[in-house]
């Protein structure tokens, strides 16, 4: 009954065309593609999966200077795109189809799309930072033209005409005086290299000699196309990386040390030896986890183990009802270079009205919906690991230096995952599964539970802000001040060998620590004095923590956007002005812009927001209404690097209990070129409402000695209840010159977190005249606030 | 110590601990991947199956104590044809990840299966406790809606080829 699931349906499926043709085969592996699953070439049968695992090493990387890396064309005619980047759920491989598609000129639709995997996709990092349309998309649109440029050559060969005499369409290129006379993709080249190599000196610059096409001439670009990933996660027929199975798989489950900087004492093996399908423990330093031959063995074993420990003999980390006053006490470990404008001493000195007010922002976990994840294959002196990581190419890496092998005895086969935010780019389970692998032989999967992923997945750092602002007589904003501390010291890199939780529990150090890093705002306001400045700070407890923080989603945005944009706020209300003029006020001072005229986009994000929310002007907060609902509205602007965004959130708030419901968000978002607008769409719905996850339920607690949120009742995640009635997502275009033939396009994927908080916040303040200025607005907070002022 | 099971109308004996959690037994023993491992207490509806037009959480429900038949994700398509739900799904392009959609699909088909014309708030109220960290909520509760009024509309064309 029990299948073998080894490797992604779609990569079973490239096997199964290349199939076909010995040669075929032949040629993907010399190209370095497809090397899984391939017995021996010229066999011309497949292999069974178990057979597979003979078949594998060494792993080149696949050379993103040959244009053979990037685009295959089929007997057929229909085209494989590898690219080296992975999708955590925002569609990003159907956009990378739509642009190469075009750039090619073949339908979308005889087109697939191969990520990831580091031995058959060239290495553009995986996914991170939003920089899969604004960067990563550049190489594979001059490969996909490139490809053209080629098949027309091929082409005027073929029919007897120059280049300049042909029409291409849809993979078909014919003689334009003679439409009767044509050759497709297929023929041309179907089954055969392009044997062309491309330039650039990074694989960001890689390059043919053809340009990219004018926004203008795109067909698929601009549309819709369902995403191809959807069906399958629809349907259960997707494997995903939880379903590997190999032969003589067993599973493994870590035992965490029951408070953070415990050490190891002994381990009582005894305990677990005579429970059905126990394997091993595996232990090394302070890291220890249960191998079983079954997955629930694994599970009571580790729950089982007994492990003696040694407790700390200082707190690690403050309570985090204590954290912002131990942050704010705190020598900080550094400090960021302050941005100065003017002079704002002389301009506090000088206002009319000076106000100050502290945001404090707790750390956030990533909480994926699952825990980490991995399986290790150790078969024949190779290392191959099938994973979610986002950044899988980071994972072989550190996988091949943390065990000591070489790099080219390992690979990361990419597969789905629970989207995890920038969690799976720390990715601990694969190091792990590859170490427990390694020490045992065999196959092994490890999955971490739900207690261990909340309570010791990577979180995104505290922020204890203070801003001061100055209004003159006539309530403009002449000084700004904006001080951020953040608790980041030893921040985590990708899949690094001495930073892995493995590594640390082993007692592997990087030395030193990563700095870390603070934020300030990033907002277009013309403000004529301002300082703003960020330090790090350090908890006492620098490695082996569950309170380590890593990248989620936009690192320091939603908190340093929280403080500012929630003052901007408090600044318009001191000044008795309505909060979206006085916003455009700031905005429009100026007519200076940058190159990518991000002023005039702001200005048209901040309209659109308003004008599609229907924005009355006055001051906040409103006038009070009697009942126990209040209602109001916040609006919010900021942008990451080039994206901008404006969002309106509409609030009620239940004045008996505290409870808080956003009923409406309306979002205005420039990213400049889209790609694929409906896909766009629920990208920024869903940031939204992870971003009201955070503003509303999440935080990481703790007390003295160990993270005390642990599963979902103690670490609440936003729930279908509290889902907007009404969602607006508005598309802008603000560039100057709509029609620009280079229209670039921007980030899609995290911008949409940032004011959020703020906006929301501001809201509250709408309707009740409270201002909130501590994450999150759990009910008992808001209650809490309002009492106070009341009394 | 064996048991026996029917599965989207299937049977299979497996040889497991009678506390064996379900979802396991359907992973890893009958390669039915639908349900997924998210929490293993019952708290996010990753793992959810349908036992006697229950939505049931596969990670906290032993094997043995299974006597019933369970349907999973890859058992509500029938005849080579979607589940109307899933083609919901698939028209208001819901997930994003799409790790926790088996819940979200499966504890929708069991609400409708027991309230075909559920309310916008009965539609909140009984997705409630099925979790999505992507957040796609929204689409979820349009697809709800979508998916229920296909139903809907198969029934009345059903009674009108009868008529």
């Amino acid at each position: 009954m029990t299948g073998f699931t080894k490797i992604p349906q779609h990569i079973e499926d490239e096997l199964e065309k290349s199939a076909l043709t010995p040669s075929r085969r032949n040629f993907l592996k010399t190209a370095g593609f497809l090397a899984v699953g391939i017995a021996s070439v010229g066999s011309g049968a497949l292999v069974t999966p178990a057979d597979a695992q003979a078949a594998s090493g060494p792993y080149k990387d696949p050379d993103y200077h040959q244009l053979d890396s990037w685009v295959v064309i089929h007997q057929d005619g229909t085209a494989t795109f590898y690219v080296g980047k992975t999708d955590c759920g925002q569609g990003t491989g159907t956009s990378f189809r739509q642009l190469m598609s075009d750039e090619l000129d073949i339908a979308y639709e005889k087109t697939t799309c191969i990520m990831g995997s580091t031995d058959i996709t060239v290495d553009q990092g995986g996914s991170g930072g939003s920089t899969a349309m604004e960067r990563d998309a550049w190489p594979m649109r001059r490969a996909a033209a490139e490809a053209r440029r080629v098949l027309l050559d091929m082409g005027a060969n073929e029919l007897g005409v120059t280049v300049s005499q042909l029409a291409v369409s849809a993979g078909v290129i014919s003689v334009k005086a003679d439409p009767s006379r044509s050759v497709t993709y297929g023929q041309l080249i179907g089954g055969k290299k392009f044997n062309v190599t491309l330039t650039g000196k990074d694989i960001n610059a890689a390059t043919g000699i053809a340009p990219v096409k004018a926004v203008q001439e795109h067909k698929i670009v601009g549309k819709s196309p369902q995403r191809y990933d959807i069906p399958a996660k629809v349907d259960g027929s997707l494997k995903w990386a939880v379903d590997v199975k190999l032969p003589g798989m067993v599973h493994a489950r870590n035992v965490k040390p029951p408070v953070a900087g415990a050490k190891l004492v002994s381990i009582d093996e005894a305990s677990v030896r005579n429970l059905p399908g126990f394997v091993k423990v595996v232990s090394k330093g302070n890291y220890v986890a249960v191998v079983c031959e079954r997955e629930e063995q694994a599970i009571k074993a580790a729950k089982a183990l007994k492990v003696n420990w040694e407790k700390p003999a200082t707190a690690p980390f403050p309570k985090s009802d204590d954290l912002f006053t131990y942050m704010r006490s705190a020598t900080p470990t550094s400090s960021s270079k302050p941005i100065i404008v003017g002079n704002t001493e002389t301009a506090f000195a000088g206002a009319a009205k000076v106000i100050e007010a502290d945001y404090d922002i707790p750390f956030q976990g990533h909480t994926a919906i699952s825990g980490a994840h991995a399986t290790a294959d150790p078969s024949n002196g190779q290392m191959t690991i099938y994973s979610n990581d986002m950044k899988s190419y980071g994972m072989r890496r550190g996988v091949a230096t943390f065990l000591g092998i070489p790099q080219d005895q390992v690979r990361v086969v990419w597969m789905e995952g629970p989207q995890g935010y920038g969690r799976t780019a720390a990715d601990d389970a694969g190091c792990e599964a590859a170490y427990i692998a390694k020490e045992i032989g065999r196959p092994v999967r490890m999955q971490w539970m739900r207690d261990e992923e909340t309570g010791w997945d990577t979180k995104a750092p505290a922020f204890a802000v203070k801003v001061r602002g100055a209004l003159d007589a006539q309530g403009n904003v002449v000084g700004l001040d904006y001080h951020a501390l953040a608790a980041d010291y030893n921040h985590l890199g990708y899949n690094e060998p001495d930073t892995v939780l493995i590594a640390q529990l082993m007692g592997i150090r990087r030395n030193p620590p990563a700095a870390g890093s603070g934020a300030t705002p990033s907002e277009m306001y013309v403000i004529p004095h301002r300082r703003m400045d960020s330090q790090v700070v350090s908890l006492p407890l620098i490695w082996e923590t569950p309170v380590r923080t890593g990248n989620l989603r936009d690192p320091n945005g939603p908190q340093s956007t929280f403080a500012s944009e929630s003052f901007i706020d408090e600044l318009a209300a001191a000044a008795k002005a309505d909060p979206y003029e006085f916003r455009m006020k700031m905005l429009t001072a100026s007519t200076a812009d940058d190159a990518a005229f991000r002023r005039a986009r702001s200005i048209a994000c901040l309209k659109a927001a308003a004008e599609t929310y229907g924005w009355d002007r006055r001051p906040a907060p409103k006038a009070r209404a009697t009942g126990d609902i209040a209602t109001g509205r916040g609006i919010a602007y900021t942008f990451r690097n080039q994206t901008v965004v404006a969002q309106v959130a509409e609030v009620e708030v239940n004045r008996k209990t505290g409870h808080v419901w956003v009923k409406r968000l309306v979002c205005a978002h420039d990213c400049g070129l889209i790609v694929n607008p409906e896909s766009l769409r629920h990208t920024i719905e869903c940031a939204m409402l992870h971003s009201l996850s955070r503003t509303l339920h999440e935080e990481c607690q703790f007390d003295g000695a160990k993270t005390t949120g642990v599963d979902w009742i103690t670490h609440p995640t936003l729930t279908h209840a509290d889902t907007p009635e009404k969602i607006d997502v508005v598309l802008v275009n603000g560039d100057p010159n709509q029609n620009r033939p280079d229209l670039p396009p921007y980030g899609g994927g995290e911008t949409a977190c940032k004011p959020m908080l703020a906006a929301v916040a501001n809201a509250i303040f709408d309707a009740t005249g409270v201002r909130l200025r501590r994450i999150p607005f759990r009910p008992a907070r808001v209650l809490a606030a309002l009492e106070t002022a009341k009394a | 110590m064996s048991v026996t099971l029917k599965v989207n109308g299937t049977m299979h004996t497996v040889d497991v601990d009678p506390s064996t959690p379900l979802l396991y037994v359907l992973r890893n023993d009958l390669s039915l991947q639908g349900p997924r491992f998210g929490c293993g207490l019952g708290q996010c509806g990753a793992c959810t199956v349908i036992i006697n037009g229950n939505a049931t959480r596969s990670c906290v429900t032993p094997v043995s104590a299974v006597k019933s038949e369970i349907t999973t994700l890859e058992g509500i398509a029938k005849n080579g044809k979607l589940h109307p739900l899933q083609q919901a799904w698939i028209d208001e392009q819901v997930p994003q990840c799409g790790f926790c959609q088996n819940g979200q699909i499966m504890t929708a088909k069991a609400m409708l299966d027991k309230n075909p014309h559920p309310t916008d708030a009965q539609i909140r109220e009984g997705m409630n406790r099925t979790l999505c960290r992507c957040m796609t909520y929204y689409r979820v509760q349009a697809a709800i809606k979508r998916g229920a009024k296909m139903i809907a509309d198969a029934h009345a064309a059903e009674k009108e080829v009868v008529a």
